[in-house]
C-alpha cells in the first residue's frame, strides 16, 4: 500500500442557505480544496451523501457533482453510511490512492437539508435508524440518544449541569470559527431553559440542521513532497458497525463501533490513544461527545461527562475535543460532517485554525471520528504532521 | 406504512411471535435467518413473555407528524427475562413517575393511524404494572 497524503482542504460557510442549490455548495467547498491544493485536475471523486435522494429528490451524486466540478468523465462514487457517509468517503478515497488505482481523489461531502420541512428533514434522518422496529414505534433521534442519556446518567449519577457543560465548550469553539453555523457562545442555564426535544434532551443539547460541503484533496505522500505544499499524513484509518437497533445492545451506553474503529485506526498507525493532541468528534448530541470520548479510551467509562465538566476537553484542556465548533455549533450537515472534521484537523496541524481557536503548542497528531445513526456505524481517521 | 409491509409483519407485530436458535438457544426478535452468535440457521417458533423491565425511557415532545396527536408520549426499551430487549411506547402512565427499573406489561395497540395508505397499524405497547 502507498502512504496517503491530504494535499489541500476546503470548506465553505455553513448554514441554512436557501440562496444555494445542492449542487452549488458541493462545489463551492471543492474548488476550494482544488485551490488549496494548487490541482485543476482529479483522477476520481468520492463523495459522501446521506440522502439527497429524501432531502432534494436528487441521487446519482457521484456523476452530478463531477459534472458540475467541470471534471468531465472521470470516475465518480457516491458513498452512503447515513451520518458517517463523509469519513466513509475518505477512507474509500484512502483505499483508492493507496492502491495505485489513482494517484489524486477528491474525497468530499455534502448534504442540503434545508429544501425540505422540519418534517421531512426528520423522515430523511429517520431512515438512519431501525425503521421497522424503533421509528414504527414513534421514537427519533433525539429520542434514541436521550434514551442513552437517560441510562447513562442514571447510571453514573450525572447531573444535567454537568452534560449542559458540553454544548457550552462548543459553541465557544464555534464562536471563533468564521464557517460555522452558530457562531455565539451559550451560558450553561440557557440550556436547560430551552424548549424539551426528548428528556433528558433539551434544544441546545442537539445539532441543527444544516446546508453544508466540504472537500479534502488526496495523493500520496511521494506526490506531496513533490507539489512543495504543506501535507498531513493519514496514518490510520478504522470502520466498524453495530446493531441498527439500539434496543438490540447489552450496553444503551457503550459505543462498540466507535471503541473498534477507534482500536483499528490505532494500530494501523502504531500509535496510543495518549499519543493524540487534539480530536474532532461526532457530537450530534451533547451526551453523544461525551460516550464517544469514552469508547475513543480518552476518559474511562462514566467519565465522558464529568471530564467535559471538568474542562478536560476544553482547547487548552487534556485532550482538546471539536476545537472547530463541534457538529452543535459549526452546523451537522450530515454526508458533510465527516469531511468537516478532517479540514479542522488538517488546519489544528497546520496551525492555520482561524479567530483564535487554534490549539497551542503546535499539535502534531489529529484525529476524527464520524458516527452513523444511534452508532450502527463509526469511522476514525488519524492525522499526522510528518 | 405500504400494506404489504404490514401484512408480512403480522406474526412479529400481532402474535409477539420471535425464534430461538435451535443450537445456542438465542432469543430473537424479530426473527432472523441467521444467528449471530453461534452461525446456525434453523430456529423454532416462540412467543415473547408479556412482561419484562424499563432499561431505559425518553419522553418525545417533538415527535414525527404521524405520532403530532400523541405528543408528549413516552417510548422505551424493556428487557424480559430471557435477555431479550425490545422498544416500544409506554402508554397509560404518568409520564413525571416513570423509572429504570420499572416491571412493564405488553399489551396490544394501535401504534399509527395517520397512514398515507390508510393503513391502521397496531403492535405491542408497554404499560406499568402498578401492582
Ligand atoms: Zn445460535
Amino acid at each position: 500500500m502507498r502512504d496517503v497524503a491530504v494535499v489541500g482542504i476546503g470548506i465553505m460557510k455553513w448554514g441554512e442557505l436557501w440562496e444555494k442549490s445542492f449542487r452549488d455548495i458541493f462545489v463551492e467547498a471543492a474548488l476550494n480544496s482544488l485551490d488549496d491544493a494548487g490541482v485543476d485536475k482529479i483522477d476520481s471523486l468520492v463523495v459522501g451523501c446521506m440522502t439527497g435522494g429524501l432531502f432534494v429528490g436528487q441521487e446519482h451524486v457521484g456523476a452530478i457533482m463531477a459534472d458540475y466540478l467541470g471534471q468531465k468523465n472521470i470516475p465518480a462514487a457516491h458513498v452512503e453510511s447515513a451520518c458517517a457517509s463523509g469519513g466513509l468517503a475518505l477512507r474509500q478515497g484512502i483505499f483508492e490512492v493507496a492502491s495505485g488505482m489513482s494517484d489524486i481523489v477528491m474525497a468530499a461531502g455534502v448534504e442540503k437539508m434545508t429544501d425540505t420541512s422540519g418534517d421531512g428533514a426528520t423522515y430523511a434522518l429517520a431512515a438512519a435508524a431501525d425503521q421497522e422496529y424503533e421509528v414504527f414505534h414513534g421514537v427519533t433521534f433525539p429520542g434514541l440518544y436521550a434514551m442513552m442519556a437517560c441510562a447513562y446518567m442514571n447510571k453514573y449519577k450525572v447531573t444535567r449541569k454537568q452534560l449542559s457543560s458540553i454544548p457550552v465548550k462548543a459553541h465557544h469553539n464555534g464562536a471563533m470559527n468564521p464557517y460555522a453555523q452558530y457562531p455565539f457562545p451559550i451560558k450553561i442555564e440557557d440550556v436547560a431553559n430551552g424548549v424539551k426535544v426528548a428528556d433528558p434532551l433539551y434544544l441546545l443539547d442537539c445539532s441543527p440542521i444544516t446546508d453544508g460541503a466540504a472537500a479534502c484533496i488526496l495523493t500520496t505522500v511521494e506526490n506531496a513532497k513533490k507539489m512543495k505544499k504543506p501535507y498531513i499524513k493519514i496514518t490510520g484509518s478504522g470502520m466498524a458497525t453495530d446493531t441498527i437497533a439500539l434496543s438490540q445492545r447489552d450496553s444503551l451506553f457503550w459505543l462498540k463501533s466507535t471503541e473498534i474503529a477507534g482500536k483499528n485506526a490505532l494500530k494501523m498507525a502504531g500509535r496510543k490513544i495518549s499519543d493524540i493532541d487534539c480530536v474532532e468528534v461526532h457530537d450530534c448530541f451533547s451526551i453523544a461527545e461525551a460516550l464517544v470520548t469514552e469508547a475513543l479510551g480518552f476518559f474511562k467509562p462514566g467519565m465522558g461527562v464529568k471530564a467535559a465538566a471538568a474542562g478536560k476537553t476544553a482547547l487548552d484542556g487534556q485532550i482538546p475535543v471539536n476545537p472547530s465548533g463541534g457538529l452543535k455549533s459549526k452546523g451537522h450537515p450530515v454526508g458533510a460532517t465527516g469531511i468537516g472534521q478532517v479540514v479542522e484537523i488538517v488546519k489544528q496541524l497546520r496551525g492555520e485554525a482561524e479567530g483564535g481557536r487554534q490549539i497551542k503548542g503546535s499539535p502534531k497528531i489529529g484525529m476524527t471520528q464520524n458516527m452513523g445513526g444511534s452508532g450502527a456505524s463509526a469511522v476514525v481517521h488519524i492525522l499526522e504532521v510528518e | 406504512m405500504f400494506p404489504s409491509r404490514i401484512w408480512r409483519e403480522m406474526p412479529q407485530r400481532y402474535r409477539l411471535e420471535a425464534s430461538t436458535c435451535k443450537k445456542c438457544g438465542k432469543i430473537f426478535y424479530p426473527p432472523r435467518l441467521i444467528c449471530d452468535k453461534c452461525g446456525y440457521r434453523k430456529f423454532e417458533k416462540i412467543n415473547l413473555p408479556e412482561e419484562g423491565k424499563l432499561k431505559t425511557f425518553t419522553v418525545i415532545r417533538t415527535p414525527a407528524s404521524q405520532f403530532s396527536d400523541e405528543a408528549p408520549y413516552a417510548i422505551g426499551i424493556i428487557r424480559f427475562s430471557n435477555g431479550l430487549q425490545m422498544m416500544g411506547q409506554i402508554v397509560d402512565c404518568d409520564l413525571e413517575k416513570l423509572k429504570i427499573g420499572q416491571a412493564m406489561r405488553l399489551e396490544f395497540r394501535r401504534v399509527q393511524t395517520h397512514d398515507t395508505h390508510g393503513v391502521l397499524s397496531y403492535a405491542h405497547k408497554f404499560v406499568p404494572k402498578w401492582y
